[in-house]
């Protein structure tokens, strides 16, 4: 009796342990690596006016060699030929590098900050920056709208307390530097979070014994402290560096006619030009230059690990 | 066989001598955080090249009178004096001091030689002196091969070696040990005491250390300072200490010992000749050889080291006073020791402590057996605190 429990118990054990992980590759399976190779092979076809757009149309097995024979490159020759797109992956990348160099600036200090505080005040801290989820993301673009347009808050507020005459505005809307705003806004926490968790888990004791050692305060905060801390900003800086760079709603409603983000390119390829072949080269090539920071990201992860 | 033995001990005692300079005062140090008072109008002083524990329990202020010398703590009211020096308000990265920390606090992203070197560096002094340094810190707590290892790759005696050197590298003119073999299986740690003494001598570097292992302080100290509750109850060497504690709570705190609560009979003091106290306890009469300040009606504790304590079945000649009879309650085996836990006949408790000399498995006194405890005149202690 004893001896069926011992070997009935490791194989059902190993049975639901391997559906746990079985579930979520599944479920990746068919909503994002399926997806994708539809992608992929619509960025392969040819523009038609037809429903679906774009020709040819999987149809059947049998139709494998011809089906094949159709796809081309063209759609990718396209991008390299037309000046746009290149400026449109650069310029996304730009703007997401000075973004996320921005989260850094204003996010590490908060973290730190947050890290330190005394420990009865931590969960409200992050409470705090959790908050601005309980509202809607595109709500909390449009009400930057509201603040940043010419005859926005900002204007009403720099007038109220005299700093700007009164036939002045503020001219931030429609500029890139609105986009910066909003993407600092929006992905603050996102920053802030995994740097919290890196900078709380910290010993300071390891500070103390710097000091002890005859390193003065600022000088261990950049030997100690902080390479310490550069999971949390290597996963931060992942975290929004990513997003950022496809980024469309932030650019399309705070970003003026020149900001030029790959995103909003994608937009209009695919709903305003009704190309979905080409909008779709345009997604596969972003997927492949975000993997390579994806792929430092886990490199880092590993070494930590 | 043991390893080599390290240089032989000479006397060490300049705190006999009054023209003796303290090397580090605290000065009627407290420290109160909130309402709490940590430290309570302590002075104390420390000579240069002593070996120094504050022992106590849990909560007594001695981490935080050792923080306040390392600078990471300020205290309250009163000064701290190094070699004669105000040192308040000097930050813990400008104080002469080092401190091996009870976690070791190695950083966990430097290799052991980078953990080392980390204080030179702070002091800018060139590559080469450096690395001559660290080779040399490496050698003497025996790392050299683990030069190039993270924290996390080495085991919990190794990282200790590590914490050591790191602290040692400076050298510093105190070093401050915060329960440094804490961490340490008992042999590991017995190793390391001799080796630590070794190392105090040497370099003849200062030593404090805080602990709540009085076996650790014992082995390891010139002098102890036993505390309480912030303040300190006695200070005196290993051997004062244990043989002659000042009270009721050191007596207790270091050591087995058997405590009697009493009132004083009588007290003579001959010229020539060593005091004598006469203590009446419920009808046993105890008797010290002691001055003792103490006198007739007093109520005090007399004490005796369990391993002070005769235990036999045979009836002594003289059972008038330092003898007393019951029956064989427990006995504890630790080995090198037997204690018998003995139930005298009015209901109290002793012990008494006999070393197993003989191979003998079957002890020649057991359980439920009626035994005589005596003890000489010289044995016991009249405590008054």
């Amino acid at each position: 009796m004893a001896a069926v429990d011992e070997q009935v118990a490791p194989n059902s054990r190993s049975t639901s342990r391997w559906l746990v992980v079985f579930l979520p590759y599944l479920w990746l399976l068919l909503f994002f690596v399926a997806p994708f190779f539809i992608i992929l092979k619509i960025s392969f076809s040819d523009t038609a006016i037809a429903l679906p757009p774009y020709v040819p149309v999987f149809e059947g097995i049998g139709a494998i060699g011809d089906f094949l024979s159709q796809l081309d490159f063209e759609n990718y020759v396209f991008l390299t030929d037309d000046p746009l797109y290149v400026q449109a992956y650069l310029s996304s990348l730009r703007i997401a590098a000075f973004s996320t160099l921005f989260l850094l600036l204003i996010g590490y200090p908060m973290a730190l900050a947050m890290a330190r505080a005394p420990t009865s005040i931590r969960p409200t801290l992050v409470m705090m920056v959790i908050l601005p989820f309980w509202t809607s993301f595109l709500i909390r673009v449009y009400a930057w709208i509201g603040i940043l347009k010419p005859d926005g808050l900002l204007t009403l507020l720099l007038h109220a307390v005299g700093l700007m005459g009164p036939e002045d505005q503020v001219q931030i809307f429609r500029t890139d530097t609105a986009v910066f705003i909003g993407m600092v806004y929006s992905y603050l926490p996102f920053m802030v979070l995994p740097l919290y968790a890196a900078l709380e888990k910290m010993d300071n004791t390891l500070l103390e014994a710097a000091n002890d050692l005859g390193c003065p305060p600022w000088k261990a905060f950049w030997k100690i402290t902080f390479p310490l801390s550069l999971p949390g900003v290597i996963a931060g800086s992942m975290i929004c560096f990513i997003p950022i760079t496809g980024e469309f709603v932030i650019p399309d409603l705070l970003g003026g006619a020149d900001t030029l983000m790959i995103g909003k390119t994608l937009w209009t390829e695919f709903f305003g030009n009704r190309d979905w072949p080409l909008a779709s080269a345009v997604a596969v090539i972003l997927l492949v230059l975000l993997v390579v920071p994806i792929m430092i990201f886990q490199n880092q992860q590993k070494k930590v690990a | 066989m043991a390893k080599s033995l390290g240089p032989i001990k000479r006397k060490f005692s300049p705190w006999t001598d009054p023209a003796a300079v303290p090397f580090i005062r605290f000065e009627n140090i407290t420290k109160r955080f909130g309402t709490f008072t940590a430290v309570d109008n302590l002075t104390l002083d420390i000579y240069e090249r002593e070996f120094f524990s504050l022992l106590g329990p849990s909560g007594c202020g001695k981490t935080t009178l050792m923080r306040m010398l390392a600078g990471f703590d300020e205290p309250t009211e009163g000064r701290i004096l190094l070699q004669g020096k105000d040192i308040s308000g000097v930050p813990p990265y400008r104080r002469p001091t080092n401190m091996m920390f009870q976690s070791y606090a190695l950083f966990p992203h430097m290799t052991v030689e980078k953990n080392i070197a980390f204080g030179l560096e702070q002091d800018k002094l060139s590559k080469g002196e450096i690395s001559a340094r660290v080779e040399e810190m490496l050698k003497l707590v025996k790392l050299e091969t683990f030069a190039k290892r993270k924290p996390n790759q080495l085991s919990g005696g190794q990282r200790q070696r590590v914490a050591l050197a790191r602290s040692l590298a400076k050298r510093p003119k105190v070093l401050l040990l915060d329960e440094p073999l804490g961490a340490l299986d008992k042999k590991l740690r017995e190793e390391t005491q001799f080796e630590l003494m070794d190392i105090q001598t040497n370099l003849g570097l200062t030593f404090l250390i805080v602990t709540h292992d009085q076996e650790e302080a014992m082995t390891v100290s010139d002098r102890i300072a036993v505390m309480d509750k912030g303040v300190i109850m006695q200070v005196a060497t290993p051997a004062e200490i244990y043989e002659a504690p000042n009270s009721r709570y050191v007596a207790d705190f270091i050591g087995d010992i058997n405590i009697i609560e009493g009132t004083i009979a009588s007290t003579q003091s001959a010229l020539g000749a060593p005091g004598e106290v006469l203590i009446e306890s419920d009808g046993i009469r105890l008797a010290a050889e002691q001055e003792c300040p103490a006198v007739s009606g007093d109520k005090v504790a007399f004490a005796v080291r369990p391993e002070k304590v005769r235990i036999s079945p045979d009836q002594p000649a003289d059972t008038s006073v330092n003898a007393v009879h019951g029956e064989v309650w427990d006995i504890g085996y630790l080995g090198d020791f037997s204690v018998f836990i003995v139930k005298l006949d009015d209901g109290r408790v002793m012990r008494a402590a006999q070393a197993n000399v003989s191979r003998l498995v079957d002890r020649p006194i057991t359980f439920g057996d009626m035994v005589w405890l005596t003890w000489p005149r010289d044995a016991g202690l009249v405590l008054t605190r």
